[in-house]
């Protein structure tokens, strides 16, 4: 069967602002199994920014419980939470959040230098990421040499080097124009037909609109959940219920 | 990650901002410098002094009597009697008798020649030779003779070298010249060990109205036997005095410890003063850290998300600062060789002496310790607050 890999359980996040207690995250729950391509989509303040610094294990939940790959995340120190970001994670930002002054292979490389993996070893799993996203002659370039799509596919292989559970992508069309854009997407829906978990989150809806299930958020709350092609529809009843 | 990892992303960071890199080690640089160059010449005056006394020997005790606090006396013939009880550890004796009314040769007077009452075996102690006529002997002693023995600028300069057989006048007394000694400093001049006068000590001893000698030259028969018989005469002349404020013993090496540790304590002081920079290269580094932490907290951030735990964060700005500090260290230690040789070489033209700056092994490792020291010390706070980070603040920073 399928295997749950992040599994929100009355997930709340409250912070302090000065005197007043915002609920970013309000009781969510939900599950994303193995091999699912997911975008959680909202406003900005809808919470998702927080949802997504929960699943990237970034942040912990204060109440409610997160388990990643069936284990508890909220009860984690910092050390571990490095550790699983390592293991599980593989993240892909809006920014790209490239290292300037490493190139394309030291770049890749990262994650698995944390992962204690050999020199040797890193290089060619590096040498072999860049090359499946058509970097595979740029490999000396420093980022700055590239354009953003181009970043954009090395932050994507860098997302996989360290063959994560989940692959996280944080608004990874934000900076690009459309055609690139696509590109992108297009490059998740290929690694999502690979076998890998996608969870996409963005603002837009054209762009969730790529992935098979959308979890909407509003105010820090689920308002929607179910595949992609009745979510348009509710987007409408959610918009008049806002 | 391994260690070596850390080394090498620190290097390559230093390596990408060479400017700042050279500012920020500037401070340590100069201080390592200053301190190897200070210990250096320290060194260098030490073994300059223990040379210079090593030359002149360094078996000779100086006994200095001055009575005070008591009310016993000591003559020539007492000293004379304690080193003779002990042959086999004394070699020579001679009083020697300062006299401060100057030579007069006719109606010149020449105050810059010294005249000096000593016993016969003054110049078997100093190893002067007389290159015409004679030393001064004992019966020149017994009978209060007025002779004397002069050195080679005083015949050559004084005399036109004809000294032998002239005389010369000393507190109004008359001296006949019996012997010239030869040269003894590489260049004869006018105040030097060549322009001298000596005299029998008794004449002398009667002339300066002092009656007996104060001060007395001994030598052993080795330089082992230095500080034994030094003992031995304290010990002889306290059984007289009962008393010891009313003696002295010095040796050479005794008058060498003490200017040794004068300069060492010179030497200390201004290597304190030289690591106060020290301080101050330590607290730029910490400076230009916090700069970069903060410069870098984007870098940190996405570090920290893709795995970095506090501690490798931590040990990267800990191995950065360190490296910075100690490649300022190297940098300051080459400096210091070289400023030690040019040091070297102003001294030696300057004074017309070798003077060797020579930094010593231990101040390098001492100084490469602190200057490694120094990075970690100052590098431990920036590094902690990169460590210590929110990873999404750090992300979200521009």
């Amino acid at each position: 069967m399928k295997t749950p890999l992040v599994e929100f359980r009355s997930v709340c996040k409250t912070y302090y602002m000065g005197d007043d207690i915002v609920r970013a995250a309000d009781n969510i729950s939900f599950t994303i199994y193995e091999n699912e391509f997911v975008a959680i989509v909202g406003k900005s303040g809808s919470g998702k920014s927080t949802c997504m610094n929960i699943i990237g294990c970034l942040d912990v939940p204060t109440s409610g419980t997160y388990l990643l790959d069936g284990r508890d995340v909220g009860q984690m120190d910092k050390n571990e939470l490095s550790e699983i970001r390592n293991e599980k994670l593989g993240f892909i930002f809006q920014q790209y959040n490239l290292l300037p002054k490493l190139n394309l292979l030291e770049n890749v490389e990262v994650p698995l230098m944390y992962a204690g993996v050999s020199k040797s070893e890193r290089r060619k799993i590096a040498k072999e990421k860049l090359e499946m996203v058509g970097l595979g002659d740029k490999l000396r370039n420093k980022p700055s040499q590239l354009s953003g799509g181009q970043q954009q596919r090395v932050s994507i292989a860098r997302a996989l080097s360290n063959h994560p559970s989940v692959i996280l992508a944080d608004e990874p069309t934000g900076a690009l124009d459309s055609r690139t854009s696509r590109e992108v997407l297009a490059m998740l829906q290929d690694l999502h037909k690979q076998g890998n978990t996608v969870v996409l989150i963005t603002h837009d809806n054209s762009i969730a609109a790529t992935a098979e299930r959308i979890i909407r958020l509003a105010d820090g709350k689920v308002i929607y959940d179910g595949p992609t092609a009745d979510a348009f529809k509710d987007e409408h009843v959610g918009g008049v219920g806002a | 990650m391994k260690l070596t990892e850390s080394f090498s992303l620190a290097l390559s960071n230093i390596w990408n901002s060479k400017m700042r890199s050279f500012l920020t080690m500037l401070g340590i640089i100069i201080g390592i410098a200053a301190v190897m160059v200070i210990v250096g010449l320290g060194n260098g005056m030490e073994n300059y002094i223990t040379d210079a006394f090593s030359s002149i020997g360094t078996n000779v005790i100086t006994v200095s009597v001055t009575g005070s606090g008591s009310s016993k006396t000591v003559t020539e013939d007492d000293i004379y009697e304690i080193i003779e009880d002990y042959p086999d550890w004394f070699d020579h004796v001679s009083p020697t008798v300062s006299m401060r009314s100057s030579v007069k040769i006719g109606s010149d007077t020449y105050s810059r020649t010294s005249a000096t009452g000593v016993g016969e075996e003054y110049f078997d102690i100093y190893d002067y030779e007389v290159a015409a006529g004679r030393e001064l002997r004992y019966m020149d002693m017994e009978k209060r003779e007025n002779v004397c023995v002069v050195g080679c600028y005083v015949d050559e300069v004084l005399f036109d070298g004809q000294a032998l057989g002239d005389t010369l006048r000393i507190g109004g007394k008359v001296f006949t010249v019996v012997g010239v000694l030869d040269q003894i400093d590489d260049e004869i001049d006018e105040g030097g060990s060549d322009d001298a006068v000596y005299i029998p000590y008794s004449t002398a001893a009667r002339l300066s109205y002092a009656g007996s000698a104060s001060t007395y030259l001994v030598t052993t028969d080795s330089d082992d036997l230095v500080d034994a018989g030094k003992e031995i005469i304290e010990d002889e002349l306290y059984e007289i005095f009962r008393t010891d404020d009313a003696y002295s013993v010095t040796t050479l090496s005794t008058l060498l410890d003490m200017m040794t540790e004068m300069i060492d304590l010179v030497v200390l002081v201004l290597t304190f003063i030289a690591a106060i920079s020290l301080v101050v290269g330590g607290i730029g580094i910490m400076n230009i850290m916090l700069v970069s932490v903060s410069e870098r907290t984007r870098e940190i951030g996405i570090r920290k998300a893709l795995g970095a735990k506090e501690r490798y964060i931590l040990t990267q700005f800990v191995i950065e600062a360190a490296v910075t500090s100690a490649i300022g260290g190297i940098i300051g230690i080459l400096c210091g060789y070289g400023l030690s040789s040019l040091a070297t070489k102003v001294i030696t033209q300057m004074l017309g002496e070798t003077l060797n700056v020579v930094p010593s092994t231990m101040s390098i490792i001492v100084a490469f310790g602190a200057s490694a020291l120094i990075g970690i010390v100052f590098g431990y706070l920036p590094a902690r607050k990169a460590a210590r980070l929110n990873p999404i603040d750090a992300l979200r920073h521009d």
